[in-house]
């Protein structure tokens, strides 16, 4: 495969704090690689360094093959890129922004016009174009942003936190438009939207503090999961210690949880011992005891759980953050 | 040079889009005006020429024109602008000359909107307009000049407020720095080649002359490599401290 995004081994501080501490990666066309992290953990700071904003202290960046430092402006010109809060000049329309950016990126005036039209369609920002971008709303200045971002047509493309902001209805569109564009492009989106993750990327990287803890595809990050595996079912209220007795007896159960239900039916899920398969052994156990089950189902693994465990651990909070 | 003229025709727009071009614009025909014929005792003198015009001129610039330069920087930081414009493929050198320029040829355009002065010295006698038309070209790299270190200045720091404070502190010691009282002063204590370095620095001194008419190279050398060194050290700074 080609990889357009070549990172390797990046440090950058800021007077003493650490902000990105040996990260490495490489996308590739056809990719869409989720950055994700808790607040702080230099994600953005990574990204800057990628698109040449920020110089690293040490380590590489190669973009479409070709060192970055080599020739900025070229590199550059490959890249479209979202910096977090979508920053734009505020005095201006969204029209005459993307004029300029346009100018700019050096496209020729005819398709220049033509590509405004069809990425302001895209994005749905005909009924702003001549507002000021500074009285826009949040979700719209964030859509200025990304319009901005892939006027071009970049093969290489970077957002920061791409659908913060946006309601749900327009995250679904730019997730959507995300995947369009994604098998001739490398893509890089950071987000706090683990489902997003699932929605869009190809692969997932985790940071904290600075250092790269995972790199792998959403399935396998949700493999991590506790809940990999596990099986959730509803019984009725009335039922429920019965049933959790005989699931707590039942080999291969590592543990359970109750979770909330609707009308007298309790959620009750059950965790499997690592590599045991619970859900035709619950099935069985269920029809035999002739259990009133609701629903029943397996899960694939629960994201959030799984960031959490993996940026809490011991092993990112032992990396000396400060030095 | 496209990226150049497409950064300037943006930001030189932006001054129109808000108030400030035509407050700046305003404020600076006013108060030409004042100086040139109340305190500059236009008609007093009785002379059909822009002296009195020019004369005051450094001191108007000196208040107004960190007023322009203020924002060039500061603004880009402050609102993350900077982060977009530097992932752009523009060099560092092009963003900050087409800024420069911009507010440059703003400054320009204010000038030559003091056209009807000369309109009056001219249906009031017969002046030596190459002597105006020197003394317009003087004020305009003098203007570049003041530009060049408020553009400088407006690069270390995110606040315009004090951006404009310091740019104003350094352009009044530029102009000062010819002032007699003061050449006065250090020529009491200081070797005669510490006065003549001062001297040399300063705005008036090399403004004066070129107004006079007399179109030295040495002026025009000392405000165009000003201009150089302050756009450079520029660069410097942004490079420095874009992040932060
Ligand atoms: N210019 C700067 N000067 C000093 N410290 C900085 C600077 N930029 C970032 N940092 C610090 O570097 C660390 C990483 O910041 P970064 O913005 O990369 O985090 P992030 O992962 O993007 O977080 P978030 O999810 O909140 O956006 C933080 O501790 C931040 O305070
Ligand atoms: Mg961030």
């Amino acid at each position: 495969m080609e990889n357009l995004i070549e990172v390797s081994d990046l440090h950058k501080r800021f007077g003493s704090l650490v902000a990105v501490d040996g990260v490495s990666m490489k996308v590739a066309r056809g990719e869409v690689l989720g950055f994700l992290g808790p607040n702080g953990a230099g994600k953005s700071t990574t990204m800057k360094m990628i698109t040449g904003f920020l110089a690293p202290d040490s380590g590489s960046v190669r973009i479409s093959g070709q060192e970055l430092g080599a020739n900025p402006i070229a590199a550059k010109s490959r890249i479209g890129y979202l910096p977090e809060g979508a920053p734009a000049y505020g005095e201006m329309t969204p029209a005459t922004f993307l004029d300029f950016i346009g100018d700019i990126r050096g496209l020729a005036p005819a398709s220049k016009q033509a590509r405004i039209r069809e990425v302001v369609a895209k994005i749905h920002l005909e009924g702003v174009l001549h507002q000021t971008i500074e009285t826009l709303s949040k979700g719209f200045k964030r859509r200025v942003g990304l319009a901005q971002a892939i006027l071009h047509d970049p093969e290489i493309l970077i957002m920061d936190e791409p659908t913060d902001g946006l309601d749900p209805n327009q995250k679904h569109e730019v997730r959507q438009l995300i995947r369009e564009m994604s098998p001739h492009k490398a893509i890089i989106i950071s987000t706090h939207i683990l489902e997003e993750v699932d929605a869009v990327c190809t692969r997932a990287v985790i940071i904290a503090k600075g250092k790269l803890l995972f790199s792998g595809t959403p399935p396998e990050l949700a493999a991590r999961s506790a809940f990999h595996n596990a099986v959730t079912l509803s019984v009725p209220a009335a039922m429920v210690d019965a049933v959790e007795k005989s699931l707590r007896a039942m080999p291969g159960v590592a543990g359970l949880e109750q979770g909330v239900g609707s009308d007298d039916h309790l959620r009750l899920t059950v965790l499997p011992k690592s590599g045991e398969t619970l859900f035709p052994r619950i099935r069985q156990a269920a029809d035999d005891a002739g259990w009133p089950v609701r629903e029943m189902f397996v899960e694939g693994g629960r994201l959030d759980e799984v960031f959490r465990s993996i940026t809490t651990s011991t092993a990112a909070s032992a990396g000396g953050h400060r030095s | 040079m496209n990226r150049i003229g497409t950064l300037m025709r943006r930001e030189f727009r932006g001054y129109f889009a808000t108030p400030v071009a035509y407050v700046f614009i305003v404020i600076f025909l006013f108060l030409a005006g004042i100086f040139t014929f109340y305190v500059g005792n236009f008609y007093e003198r009785n002379q059909a020429d822009l002296e009195p015009f020019f004369r005051y001129l450094p001191w108007l610039y000196m208040l107004l024109i960190p007023a322009i330069s203020m924002r060039l920087w500061s603004e880009e930081r402050k609102s993350g602008t900077i982060e977009l414009l530097m992932t752009l493929p523009v060099s560092l050198a092009d963003a900050v000359l087409g800024k420069f320029l911009a507010a440059w040829l703003f400054t320009a355009l204010a000038l030559a909107l003091t056209f009807p002065l000369w309109l009056t010295v001219n249906y009031l006698g017969d002046p030596d307009n190459t002597v105006i038309a020197a003394g317009y070209l003087g004020s305009l790299l003098m203007a570049g000049g003041f530009l060049a270190i408020g553009s400088c200045v407006s690069a270390l720091t995110r606040n315009q407020v004090i951006a404009f404070v310091i740019s104003f502190v350094i352009c009044f010691a530029f102009n000062l720095s010819g002032f007699p009282i003061v050449l006065d002063f250090f020529r009491a204590w200081a070797p005669a080649v510490i006065v003549d370095t001062i001297s040399s620095f300063s705005f008036l001194t090399h403004a004066t002359s070129i107004q006079k008419g007399v179109i030295d190279l040495r002026d025009i050398v000392f405000f165009t490599s000003l201009i150089g060194f302050f756009l450079y050290a520029n660069m410097l700074a942004i490079d420095a401290r874009k992040s932060s």
